[in-house]
């Protein structure tokens, strides 16, 4: 269409947006939190088996292809055990197949570590910034709430986790409208859970989400108190998922078996497998200090600071103009 | 048969599900922060009309349908087929009494219509959105009055029943809007 060259996009939000971004340089300025900026291009990638990476041509003859990154999160943990310190990185990521009203292939995150902190002490910081953001947009300041993923399945769903059968799973999720092929375990309980479990967090209040199952722990650390969940956490306001952060796993071994596992699976669901890592896995094998870190969409932030209803109104341009 | 990835829907594909043809008419994603990714499509069956939701994993794959939307005019019908000519090729088809269903009473001879064809049969026939046909029954109405407020039913040619205005006669062709069947206006001859 010949109206797609303009910007859908007013002024007004692109000033808001400029301001958010120097609100978050200025909270980790305040906090000796150091900005940096890593590669966007990169000869290896994510095996995530739900995240799908755009690739290109090669970087060098080394390698078949290369990937644009779907986080920093390499990167940054490589820069963690070469011993940085407190770190943060705001920049676009790229995941491709990813379109909806709160998701665009292309978007913003920033990423943050820090050193010696747990996850509660994460959360803690993460409510802090929240805040600090939201009265810099005249909003009001809100609480947080805590909640373990199994806990939060009893609460909405009267459902324990630890019993139900994969087969009452997706009985529970044909009821609430899924219609495909057989769900795995994890599957169904990801269709529960942003169908019917999000969807009841009170919206003024900031829910964290804890103790995500173990099969589910992407990059956390594994709880040692309960191995069967792990020590990441995901953050809710206003109905939307803002953020995913983690205890982060330090094992080196451990991470090299995730990322071959996610390869496996990847090839028996005829997905394409994924150039695995080895400079993160020889960087932990170095040493990686005791930390924790979270991803928070910089867009969905915006749209929720500015009541829109997509992020799309809160980009100069997206997916179907760019 | 060819199969969509659901990852590639978009509004206006035809999927083949339970062996009925439908449309594509919303899509949209469900995904938990780093989980499986659902897709939520709105489809509408070609043939009934029904509309339904159906939210699948965004790896699944389901048949596409082989239909296609093609114009082409409407000639006559013999009571029981209804035959169509392609404007350009010459080529007929022919459609069913049963397939043509309730639009028949829009079919003016020579007018071009939307046909959609399921395996190259037609399964619906889309009259254009506006006709004109004629009269033939009406009240004759209190000459002069030619307020917006009355109306009285009138037959057209096909037999469709339509209301008009008061000041509008038997014999006068008038317009039609075949998506809501409501008198559009006069066309002076």
């Amino acid at each position: 269409m010949s109206d797609m060259w303009e910007s859908q996009c007013p002024l007004s939000v692109l000033q808001q947006r400029a301001f958010l971004l120097s609100k978050i340089r200025e909270f980790f300025f305040h906090h000796n939190v150091l900005e940096v900026e890593t590669p966007i291009l990169s000869s290896s990638g994510n095996t995530d088996v739900n995240i799908e990476s755009f690739t290109a041509e090669y970087i060098n003859t080394d390698f078949s292809k290369s990937y644009l990154r779907t986080s920093p999160e390499f990167p940054l943990k490589r820069l963690l055990c070469s011993g940085i310190g407190d770190v943060f990185e705001l920049g676009k990521v790229f995941r491709k197949g990813e379109y909806s009203k709160t998701h665009n292939c292309e978007f913003t995150l920033l990423e943050w570590y820090r050193l010696d902190y747990n996850y509660k002490d994460l959360i803690n910081e993460v409510q802090s910034l929240l805040n600090e953001i939201i009265s810099s947009f005249d909003g009001q300041e809100s609480e947080s709430k805590t909640i373990t993923f199994h806990q939060s399945f009893l609460k909405y769903l009267h459902t324990d986790i630890n019993e139900v059968s994969v087969n009452n799973l997706n009985l529970k999720c044909q009821n609430f409208g899924y219609s495909g092929s057989q769900l795995s375990k994890d599957e169904a309980l990801d269709y529960l859970f942003a169908t019917q479990i999000q969807t009841q967090f009170n919206p003024e209040v900031f829910t964290f989400v804890t103790h995500y199952p173990a099969s589910q722990a992407a990059l956390a650390e594994i709880n040692p108190n309960d191995t069967s969940t792990s020590l990441r956490f995901e953050v809710f306001y206003q109905g939307q998922e803002l953020g995913n952060g983690y205890q982060e796993l330090r094992d080196s071994k451990e991470l090299q078996n995730r990322f071959i596992d996610d390869n496996l699976f990847r090839k028996t669901n005829n997905l394409d497998t994924v150039t695995i890592d080895q400079n993160l896995i020889n960087a932990l094998n170095n040493g990686m200090p005791q930390c924790s870190g979270i991803a928070i969409g910089v867009d969905r932030l915006l749209m929720v600071l500015l009541k829109k209803d997509s992020i799309q109104e809160v980009m100069p341009f997206n997916a179907l103009n760019s | 048969m060819a199969t969509v990835g659901i990852n590639e829907f978009k509004n206006g594909m035809k999927l083949l599900i339970n062996n009925e043809p439908w449309n594509i008419t919303d899509v949209d994603m469900v995904k938990p922060g780093k989980g499986q990714a659902f897709t939520r499509i709105k489809i509408k069956n070609l043939k009934t009309g029904r509309v339904v939701d159906k939210t699948c994993k965004s790896t699944d794959k389901i048949e596409s349908a082989d239909v296609m939307e093609l114009e082409y005019q409407y000639l006559y019908n013999d009571g029981e087929t209804y035959f169509f000519m392609h404007p350009e090729t010459y080529e007929q088809i022919e459609a069913s009494k049963e397939t043509v269903g309730e639009n028949a009473k829009w079919l003016v001879e020579e007018s071009i219509c939307i046909i959609t064809l399921w395996d190259n049969n037609p399964i619906v026939i889309m009259p254009p959105n506006f006709i004109e046909m004629k009269i033939v029954d009406t009240d004759p109405g209190l000459k002069g009055d030619t307020s917006g407020g009355g109306g009285k039913p009138a037959t057209l040619e096909s037999g469709a029943v339509v209301q008009i205005p008061l000041f509008v006669q038997i014999g006068e062709v008038i317009k039609v809007d075949t998506r809501t069947g409501e008198y559009s206006n006069r066309v002076k001859s």
